[in-house]
C-alpha cells in the first residue's frame, strides 16, 4: 500500500507538471509531447487504480492516434515558423487577470464536490453495476457494453463514421489541372453521343485526325 | 504517509481541469495549443468518473469514460480539419490574427 501511494505521487506530480509544460511551452511541438507524457502518467494512474482496460485504451487512442494526428499538423501547418514572428509584436496580457480569476473560480467549485463528497459519502446511485473482483476488468466492460450499452455503443460508431466523413470533406480541395473520373458523365453516356456512323468512299483510305 | 482515498483523485483532475482552463485563456500562440487544452479538460473529467467508479465500486463511470474516448478523438480530428482549412484560407492560425468577429 506505501508502494501505491509513492506511485500515486510520483505519476500525478508528473501529470500536473507536464500539463503545465503544455501551456506554457513556446514551441508547439513540444506542447504535444507533453501531452503524450500528460497521458501516459494518467493512463498508469488508471493501470494503478483498477481500471486496466481505460487505461490500455488510453495509451491506444491518445498516444497511438491523436498524438500522431497533432504532431502531423502541426509539423504541416509549420507553425514554429510563425510563432517567430508573433513573438516579435508586443502581445497584449488585459485579458489574463479574468482568466485567472475565472479558473480560480472553477477550481474552488471543484474543491466543493470533493468537501460534498466528503461529508455526505453515503449518496450512492440507484441502479450500480457493481464490479465482481473475481472477474477481469476487460471481461465485466465487455459483459455490459455489448449488452445494455449496445445502442450507445453502435452510436458512438456513428459518430466515428461523420467525423471520418466529415474531416475529408472539409480538407478536401479542388484542384484544378487534374483530370478526375466523373461516374455521372460515364453512366449518362449514350450511343449517339459515343459512336458516330461516316459514309466512306470505297478505296480512298481514312484519315484519323480529322 | 496515507492512503490514497476517492479526494486526491478528485483533487488531481481538479487541478488538471484548472491547467486546462488557464491554458485557454494563457494562449496567444495558435489554435492547436486550445484544442490540446480541450483535451487536457476531457481527460480531467476522464479521472473523476474512472475514480469514482472504482471507489463507488459501479462500473458505469467506466462505460462513459469509453465514450467520452470516442467523442473526444471524434473532436480532435474535426477540429484539427477546420484548422487545416482556416490556415489554407486565411494563412495563419495565431489567436491574435482571428479578430474577424471584433471580440
Amino acid at each position: 500500500m506505501i508502494a501505491h501511494t509513492i506511485f500515486f505521487y510520483i505519476f500525478s506530480l508528473i501529470a500536473i507538471v507536464s500539463a503545465i509544460m503544455v501551456i506554457v511551452s513556446k514551441n508547439t511541438v513540444h506542447s504535444v509531447f507533453f501531452l503524450i507524457l500528460d497521458f501516459i502518467s494518467i493512463s498508469c494512474l488508471f493501470i494503478m487504480i483498477g481500471a486496466e482496460f481505460l487505461g490500455m485504451i488510453m495509451l491506444i487512442v491518445y498516444v497511438g492516434a491523436v498524438a500522431v494526428l497533432f504532431l502531423f499538423v502541426v509539423m504541416m501547418l509549420n507553425v514554429a515558423q510563425q510563432s517567430d514572428v508573433l513573438f516579435q509584436t508586443p502581445t497584449r496580457y488585459s485579458h489574463l487577470p479574468i482568466g485567472l480569476i475565472v479558473s480560480l473560480v472553477i477550481f474552488f467549485e471543484l474543491i466543493i464536490v470533493v468537501g460534498g463528497w466528503k461529508y455526505k459519502p453515503d449518496l450512492l446511485s440507484v441502479n450500480s453495476i457493481n464490479i465482481d473482483q473475481n472477474v477481469t476488468n476487460t471481461h465485466l466492460i465487455g459483459n455490459i457494453l455489448y449488452t445494455e450499452y449496445i445502442h450507445l455503443f453502435q452510436l458512438s460508431g456513428m459518430i466515428l463514421l461523420v467525423a471520418m466523413i466529415g474531416a475529408i470533406v472539409l480538407t478536401f480541395e479542388k484542384r484544378s489541372g487534374i483530370k478526375r473520373q466523373s461516374y455521372i458523365e460515364q453512366i449518362s453516356r449514350e450511343k449517339s453521343s459515343g459512336v458516330s456512323l461516316v459514309d466512306k468512299e470505297i478505296n480512298t483510305g481514312v484519315k484519323i485526325d480529322d | 504517509m496515507t492512503e490514497i482515498s476517492l479526494e486526491h483523485y478528485l483533487i488531481l483532475a481538479a487541478i488538471i481541469f484548472t491547467i486546462g482552463i488557464v491554458g485557454i485563456f494563457l494562449n496567444r500562440k495558435n489554435l492547436i495549443v486550445i484544442l490540446m487544452c480541450i483535451e487536457l479538460l476531457l481527460l480531467a473529467v476522464n479521472i473523476n468518473l474512472v475514480s469514482f467508479s472504482i471507489f463507488l465500486n459501479d462500473l458505469n463511470g467506466q462505460i462513459f469514460t469509453l465514450f467520452i474516448l470516442t467523442v473526444a478523438a471524434a473532436e480532435a480530428a474535426i477540429g484539427l480539419a477546420i484548422i487545416v482549412v482556416y490556415y489554407r484560407n486565411a494563412g495563419s492560425i495565431s489567436v491574435e490574427d482571428i479578430n474577424t468577429l471584433k471580440g
